[in-house]
């Protein structure tokens, strides 16, 4: 199956290599820590949320496989700017695409590419850690 | 040679995400040939009945075909007596019932069991839960185990040498003979895990001199949720039962319970019974197989496989030992070893990646995680060469 090699030639390897903003906050105002057993991926997430509710900074430290720090990058510069809910709607399509369900897509740009991990389940969590671990940081209030 | 014995599996002729299956994973379990799948087919759809119950046909001949494996597993581990025999849920079944039967009634303040570092979690864990303490023998960087210091920790006095025939992630044959009679010089029991060993060369307890030994159907070809213990008679004798319930009595009321002599007692509530009679098959057919072949060309294979990816840039084995069974473990740099199984399984290879439950052996050698390929009799010249094919594409896409 040629999907693989494309998803990872196109995005992953390239934001696994070199991720974006793959740093530490000075002073979060939210932050959460995630897990992924299978792949031994950690995640520590940090954001700054501005007067209006953006996310105004964002970062991520953490280890494990391609797959769940290429989704952590392209997570942090695709929710960069965007409201709560705004970023919240945008997991939902990311979640929705990845498990086969029906819905908008159009809010999902790059992300798209993580399209083709939709038919190997366990991989799933993979790149959707990151996303479930920004849902805890943002419950804090 | 392994084309032979592959025809008689019919998973082979089916394909993995579209290609044609390269099996490198019977190291967690093995395919199942065509005669244990019917044997397995042939008891639930012609005589399916309970055992130990019945005065009608159908029970009779479960019950002798259930029991009757007793003397086929007897057979098959170098001709031991079937009432040393217990059925149980798998190698972890099997350890569990020693850890609980067998050592925790012994367990007091400073009682410590002998393992190695490169046990699986299944020889680790139950005997923390039966309230021990451990030691390990250190692996040496060749994946060996260090006999040296094994010799001077069983003079230390532990309650139990709990070691693996064969590690599940290097591959490693341990030279049980020696480790037994070293332990026996200092009235250590011994407990093998021979889950690993038991798929690829003989296992002859008569001269192991092992006190317990264990190991899963799975891994030999068998069914799912079955495995054996062997334990010498007079240490069966004396553990108490550590499950009760129906099939493993003598005589129940509400003041006392008696409990059934032999292996049964260890064997409360309906069994896997179709398990067991495919066990029994699965048997059988391994010992009209020339396992010395199967041996050979499991050296073979691992020699070959070991040379391609040692020339594939940032490919490393764990280690390579010079007694061992094929089983290639190893990381690439760059790459997670779970982005190299989802790189292989695209291409319908399947290897296994994680900690292989050894995160103490992981620890060891101060890695995460590995990629495993293990073989099996059905592994052929091709299986090898696609993996280095895979790899080889995965490297190109991490270079």
């Amino acid at each position: 199956m040629a999907g693989m090699d494309e998803m990872y030639q196109t995005l992953i390897i390239e934001h696994d290599r070199s991720p974006r903003n793959f740093k530490r906050l000075e002073a979060p105002t939210h932050h959460a820590e995630g897990r992924n057993p299978l792949c031994g991926d950690e995640v520590s997430l940090d954001l700054t949320l501005d007067a209006e509710g953006r996310i105004a900074e964002v970062g991520f430290q953490g280890q494990g496989c391609a797959v769940s720090r290429a989704s952590s990058s392209m997570m942090t510069t695709a929710i960069k700017g965007k409201t709560v809910p705004e970023a919240l709607e945008l997991f939902d399509q990311f979640h929705a695409m990845l498990t086969g369900q029906p819905g908008e897509r159009d809010a999902l740009g790059k992300l798209v590419a993580f399209q083709g991990l939709s038919v190997y389940p366990m991989r799933v969590k993979c790149a959707t850690m990151v996303w479930h671990t920004l849902k805890e940081a943002l419950k804090q209030e | 040679m392994s084309e032979a014995v592959r025809a008689q599996f019919p998973i082979f002729a089916r394909t993995s995400r579209g290609e044609p299956l390269v099996y490198l994973d019977s190291g967690a379990t093995t395919q199942k040939p065509q005669v244990v799948i019917d044997a397995e087919m042939a008891f639930y759809e012609g005589w399916n009945a309970n055992i130990h119950r019945g005065v009608y046909e159908f029970s009779e001949r479960a019950t002798l075909a259930y029991d009757g494996t007793r003397a086929t597993v007897a057979r098959f581990l170098g001709g031991v007596h079937e009432d040393e025999i217990v059925f149980t849920t798998g190698t972890t079944g099997s350890t569990n019932l020693v850890a609980q039967s067998f050592l925790r009634p012994k367990v007091g303040p400073g009682t410590w069991v002998l393992v190695t570092e490169m046990e699986h979690h299944a020889n680790i864990v139950p005997w923390q839960l039966a309230g021990a303490a451990l030691r390990a023998i250190p692996v040496t960087d060749e994946g060996e185990l260090d006999l040296e210091a094994a010799g001077k920790l069983l003079a230390d006095g532990p309650a139990l040498l709990a070691v693996t025939h064969v590690s599940n992630v290097l591959g490693t044959i341990n030279p049980i003979a020696q480790l037994t009679s070293m332990a026996r010089a200092h009235g250590v029991p011994v407990l093998v895990d021979g889950a690993q060993a038991v798929g690829h060369f003989p296992v002859d307890l008569t001269a192991l001199g092992a006190d317990f030994y264990c190991f899963s159907a799975h891994k030999l070809f068998a069914p799912t949720g079955v495995g054996v213990l062997w334990a010498r008679r007079e240490l069966l004798a004396a553990m108490p039962p550590y499950q009760g319930g129906g099939d493993m009595i003598d005589r129940v009321s509400f003041e006392r319970s008696t409990f059934a002599s032999g292996p049964q007692r260890f064997e409360a509530g309906t069994p896997n019974i179709a398990g067991v009679i495919g066990m029994d098959a699965a048997i059988q057919w391994v010992l009209t197989e020339d396992r010395a072949a199967w041996q050979a060309e499991d050296e073979r294979l691992l020699a070959m496989g070991r040379e391609m990816l040692g020339a594939i840039p940032g490919v490393k084995l764990l280690a390579t030992p010079t007694h061992s069974v094929g089983v290639m473990t190893f990381t690439m740099t760059g790459a997670h070893p779970h982005d190299i199984a989802s790189i292989l399984d695209s291409r319908g290879i399947c290897i296994r990646a994680g900690h292989h439950c050894t995160q103490p052996l992981h620890a060891r050698f101060g890695v995460p995680a590995t990629a495993r390929a293990s073989f099996g009799p059905y592994t052929t010249e091709a299986d090898v060469r696609a993996l280095g094919k895979g790899l080889e594409k995965v490297r190109e896409l991490f270079r």
